[in-house]
């Protein structure tokens, strides 16, 4: 290999992009140039693999304010306010780092929301991790946990919510998504711009030091067993520099001086100030002998790719200067200038006015590879799409499975995680983590803001099209559950090496599905992320299309939880159930299995299902709502009684199943789409009945909230009789229970 | 000079982190560990003529600032940078 | 009346603390940063809570050289009404204003929940508008609310009767598993010798509307308010 063949692949770069590199520029780079262009053209900055997929995706509404391509999306909420909200992921950094790649994820998606302009108010997560009865795989899980608490907790913005998984796939790969959402004025949102020739371009925040140099490019490469030696890689977080940063460009955003503004995230220095300028139409000249330094001797090269955290970068107009400088020194930070805009379309780098590099923005940007990568339908399907009940055995009894079912860290409480979390400040969360979606109230408002993360990666796995569309429809649902209408949503597309063609045709089908269920329920995607080459070793994680729905609520006080409310209550059923065990939680949990075919999801179906729930939401007929989902009706009951400490008296739907053994497994536990369970009061059962009938969705009292137990009959059977405090303390030590101190740091 | 200041926790006070870690290398193997105590290692960089001045210094900053005499002592090793 | 919430770099309970004042209790509430030296003609100052400095070195160790607290020990001295909530109790134990210090939560890990404290001393401007012994659900969220005082100190609180909230059962019972973090004796609030320093590691101010889970950290709040109105305090300046 020669010394140029070398560089190009220590860049990550092939042969091809070098050359269109030399063709671009007209000669050979200089290595701060391949570098530079290494960051940019990496799959996580150029989306080169997925890009010709996502064009696919709504990103158009009514209520659109930002769609896709700036640090954050935007949605018209009323009163003249935006919600900016985006969904990130930092998979990658989590596994070599737990405590600090989760912290410095949830730092990341802090900024992009601050730099529009909004003030977060809310952070939701969704995570997966391997089996907890791995002691590797539980440090990393407290990790972070621990480390998106510490971030989170310190800058003082509330997690309200996620969701947690668990497969053996994510071992070696845990995905760390997180989600935040800020409150901006509509009419003055902040873009990531840079124009205007000759205003200055200034720095903000935390020096530069070599920490996370190739961050970018490590976000795109599989993992091996030398992977923990990329430990340098890893960013640490300062979540007071940035609760400063927060604080002091929120307020210098409030003087109209600034143009333009945007975190120096991945591929830090070179993806802001190219980006910007590309935006901004403009050429952005900087000088890094002035950009402050936290270790001695950095080259260009270094500080050019260095992901140190909690920095920004702004354009501040022309004499507006001085007043910019003075806010940020009032929170002692020092905004540095350290250079000038231009008209030329360039980046241009200097060292002690020497250039170093100077590339058309648009090269980095607009221009980088775009792959038609090849794509095939993976060979296991086939396989994987048989479940074969008559093979499995005849079912435990009912009792054994539900018990199981709900001491499985997928379906137990999450309380040991969300307990790490503060919830509650800024004193706006109506609905808490563990009551189903999250539900922030909007102060200075009447309306409030439900938010849900979801995704099923077995389900993708068994059907990627299908799976998406459930993911979109699940967290859609439990928005709507909570009362509000789903008006937006952000999307974060986990999935193996997209170099091969059964992962790559995975993507393509899971954004097709993803596609299809946001243009049938109306729900535009503004933005978010995608993260390829999870793998270890040469396996993929499940494929793991997760998608944040954000929904609005009219009158805060409409707000709906999933716990039962009071005695008596009927317990209508929403929806309908088939015999369906594909993929779900009993396949997994009972045989070790993820088989079958995913739910049957009808989608005009499921929004209608929405628009009850919507509308019994606001008209107080709904007591409690909770949608079906993992562990079935069973688990769905169960759960919506532990809260309260209310039991309850159902009679469970038979159903029909082709091994007649399973019937009751598939009634209690099978994973139909588009059921919910919602409670009302007796005098007002026919309300609801008539508001389900007249939108076309099934709906049948199944039972009573009461009592101290719950009680499950099929066809008259009784097939579940548990007292309420003996399941629910199976249920709420599923995750604790491997988290008894003498294993609390092991 | 340089002045390393190692602030510990008085044995009197209970130290739940200590205590997480002995439990957690004892769950590793190591019994024989018998008690774990956390404590926070500073080093200051001073201008000064002479040790007995970097130590008055950072003795003062241990006092100010540095620990907490209410649950902290500390102790200082002064030697050149 | 005027209240003044005090904002250390990394304060971030400061505006749910204002919000409680101006919004739901309808009484004047100012912010007051850390580099003032006055504190505005304020009648009440609530130190909130956060992670003022990040909570670097030590809880609260930092935020006590900041030019305010000058003010705030002065205050204090001439018996006005100091509230210091969660980090802001932390910040008053720092600055001595409070004795004590907090460790780690036994857990060691960070906790957000509803817990229960009762109520100890209605001798104070800051609880004589609730019943003695009466049970409060107040949320805390806190990594380091550990109480500690040497065995001398605490009998010293106890008999001076400056231990103003404990946590217990909901039915009012001091016991271990009621005790959120290991806190010695239970102690989740005190107040100092005088009486008009309160800190506590619950977050009243979350707890000031039903709509977010319960209402009864506002009596706190109607507390001061009264007891500034029947003059039981001499007002400081």
């Amino acid at each position: 290999m020669t010394a140029i063949e070398q560089a190009i692949a220590q860049h990550g770069l092939t042969r091809e992009e070098y050359q269109r590199i030399v063709e671009r520029l007209g000669r050979e780079p200089t290595l701060t140039e391949l570098g530079i262009f290494s960051v940019m053209w990496s799959e996580h900055c150029s989306y080169k693999s997925s890009r010709v997929h996502l064009r696919t995706l709504p990103t158009t509404g009514k209520r659109v304010l930002q769609g896709p391509g700036e640090n954050a999306g935007a949605v018209d909420i009323g009163d003249g306010l935006a919600a900016v909200f985006k969904i990130e992921s930092h998979n990658h950094p989590s596994f070599i780092e737990p405590y600090q790649g989760a912290a410095t994820g949830v730092g990341g998606i802090i900024r992009d929301i601050f730099t529009m302009g909004a003030r977060p108010i809310a952070l939701l997560n969704s995570l997966r991790f391997g089996p907890l009865d791995d002691p590797l795989v539980r440090r990393t899980f407290a990790g972070v946990v621990a480390g998106i608490a510490g971030y989170g907790n310190s800058i003082g913005i509330p997690t309200v919510g996620g969701e947690i998984a668990f497969d053996e796939s994510y071992t070696g790969n845990p995905l760390v998504n997180v989600f935040c959402l800020g409150i901006a004025r509509a009419d003055e949102i902040v873009r990531g711009v840079a124009s205007g020739a000759g205003n200055a371009v200034y720095y903000v925040g935390a020096k530069t030091g070599r920490d996370g140099i190739h961050g970018a490019t490590m976000a795109s490469a599989e993992f091996d067993e030398r992977s923990a030696e990329k430990r340098p890689a890893v960013q640490v977080g300062d979540p007071f520099m940035e609760k400063l940063l927060l604080e002091a460009c929120l307020e210098v955003m409030k003087t109209g001086a600034l143009v333009g503004i945007q975190d120096m995230g991945a591929a830090g220095l070179t993806c802001s100030t190219c980006e910007m300028g590309s935006r901004g139409g403009a050429g952005v000249e900087i000088d890094v002998s002035l950009v402050p330094q936290r270790e001695s001797g950095m080259t260009p090269y270094e500080i050019m790719l260095s992901e140190s955290q909690e920095r920004m970068l702004l354009v501040v107009r022309q004499g507006r200067e001085a007043e910019v400088e003075r806010i940020f020194d009032k929170w002692d930070l020092h905004a540095v200038r350290i250079g000038t805009v231009t008209t030329d379309g360039r980046l241009r780098v200097r060292d002690h006015g020497s250039l170093m590099a100077e590339i058309p923005n648009a090269a980095l940007t607009d221009e980088a590879p775009v792959y038609h990568r090849p794509m095939a339908r993976p060979r296991y399907l086939d396989e994987a799409q048989q479940l074969s009940l008559a093979a499995l055995g005849a079912p435990a009894p009912p009792k054994e499975v539900f018990l199981r079912l709900l001491a499985s860290p997928g379906v137990a409480s999450k309380r040991w995680v969300y307990r790490q979390y503060d919830h509650m400040v800024r004193t706006n969360t109506l609905v808490v983590p563990g009551m189903g979606a999250g539900v922030v109230r909007i102060k200075g408002t009447t309306r409030a803001l439900a938010l849900s993360l979801d995704g099923n990666g077995r389900f993708a796995y068994l059907d990627p099209f299908a799976g998406a569309q459930l993911a979109v429809a699940e967290a859609a649902r439990n928005v709507a559950c909570a009362g509000g209408q789903p008006i937006g949503a952000t999307n974060c597309l986990n999935f193996g090496n997209p170099e091969r063609a059964e992962i790559m045709w995975q993507f393509a089908r899971a954004v097709e599905g993803m596609g299809a269920a946001c243009r049938a329920l109306e729900i535009p995607i503004t933005g978010g992320n995608v993260s390829l080459y999870n793998e270890t070793d040469g396996r993929a994680v499940l494929p793991t299309p997760v998608i944040g729905v954000v929904g609005l609520l009219e009158q805060a006080e409409h707000a709906v939880r999933r716990a039962f409310r009071t005695e008596g209550d009927a317990i209508v059923l929403l929806g309908e159930a088939r015999a369906e065990l594909g993929g779900s939680e009993y396949v997994k949990v009972m045989h070790g299995l993820v088989r079958g075919v995913p739910p049957v999801l009808d989608l005009a179906r499921e929004a209608a299902l929405q628009r009850v729930l919507i509308e019994g939401a606001s008209s107080g007929v709904i007591r409690s709502a909770h949608d079906c989902a993992e562990g079935g009706l069973a688990v769905t009951l169960a759960e919506c009684c532990f809260d309260t400490g209310l039991g309850a008296d159902v009679r469970v739907p038979a159903l029909e199943a082709a091994v007649a053994d399973y019937a009751d497994v598939a009634a209690l536990f099978g994973e139909s789409a588009s059921r919910v369970v919602v409670a009302v009061s007796a005098e007002r059962t026919a309300e609801l009945l008539a508001l389900a009938a007249r939108e076309g969705v099934p709906a049948e009292v199944i039972g009573r909230v009461g009592g101290e137990r719950i009680h499950l009959a099929v066809s008259g059977r009784t097939v579940v009789d548990e007292r309420l405090a003996d399941a629910e303390r199976v249920w709420s030590s599923g995750i604790d229970r491997y988290f008894e101190r003498q294993q609390a740091i092991a | 000079m340089r002045a390393r200041v190692f602030v510990t926790l008085k044995p009197s006070v209970f130290d739940p982190q200590g205590t997480t870690v002995a439990d957690a290398l004892h769950t590793l193997g190591y019994a024989a560990v018998r008690n774990v105590r956390q404590g926070k290692y500073f080093e200051l960089d001073i201008d000064a003529q002479t040790a007995e001045d970097a130590r008055k210094l950072a003795s003062e900053a241990a006092d100010k600032l540095l620990a907490n005499p209410v649950i902290e002592s500390y102790r200082i090793e002064v030697g050149n940078a | 009346m005027k209240f003044a919430v005090v904002v250390f770099p990394g304060s971030n309970c400061d505006h749910d603390a204002y919000y409680a004042v101006e919004h739901v209790l309808g009484q004047e509430a100012a912010f007051v940063w850390h580099k003032d030296t006055s504190l505005g003609g304020a009648d009440v100052v609530v130190l909130p809570g956060g992670f003022a400095h990040g909570d670097y070195l030590r809880t609260g160790a930092i935020a006590r050289f900041s030019p305010i607290m000058q003010a705030v020990q002065a205050f204090a001295d001439a018996g006005g009404p100091v509230l210091g909530i969660c980090n802001g109790f932390q910040v008053l134990l720092e600055a001595g204003l409070l004795p004590g210090a907090m460790l780690r939560n036994r857990s060691v890990k960070f906790q957000c929940e509803h817990v229960f404290v009762r109520v100890e001393q209605t001798h104070t401007p800051f609880t004589m508008a609730c019943r003695q012994g009466q049970v409060l659900r107040i949320p805390i969220a806190h990594g380091e609310g550990n109480y500690y005082a040497e065995p001398a100190v605490v009998e010293r609180l106890e008999q001076n009767r400056q231990v103003v909230f404990r946590y217990t059962t909901a039915a009012g019972e001091v016991t271990d598993a009621a005790n959120p973090n290991g806190s010695v004796h239970n102690i989740a609030g005190l107040c100092n010798e005088r009486r008009n320093v309160v800190g506590l590691m619950p977050h009243p101010e979350r707890a000031c509307e039903l709509a977010v889970g319960s209402a009864d950290g506002l009596l706190l709040f109607d507390s001061v308010v009264r007891a500034l109105t029947q003059g039981v305090l001499a007002t400081a300046r």
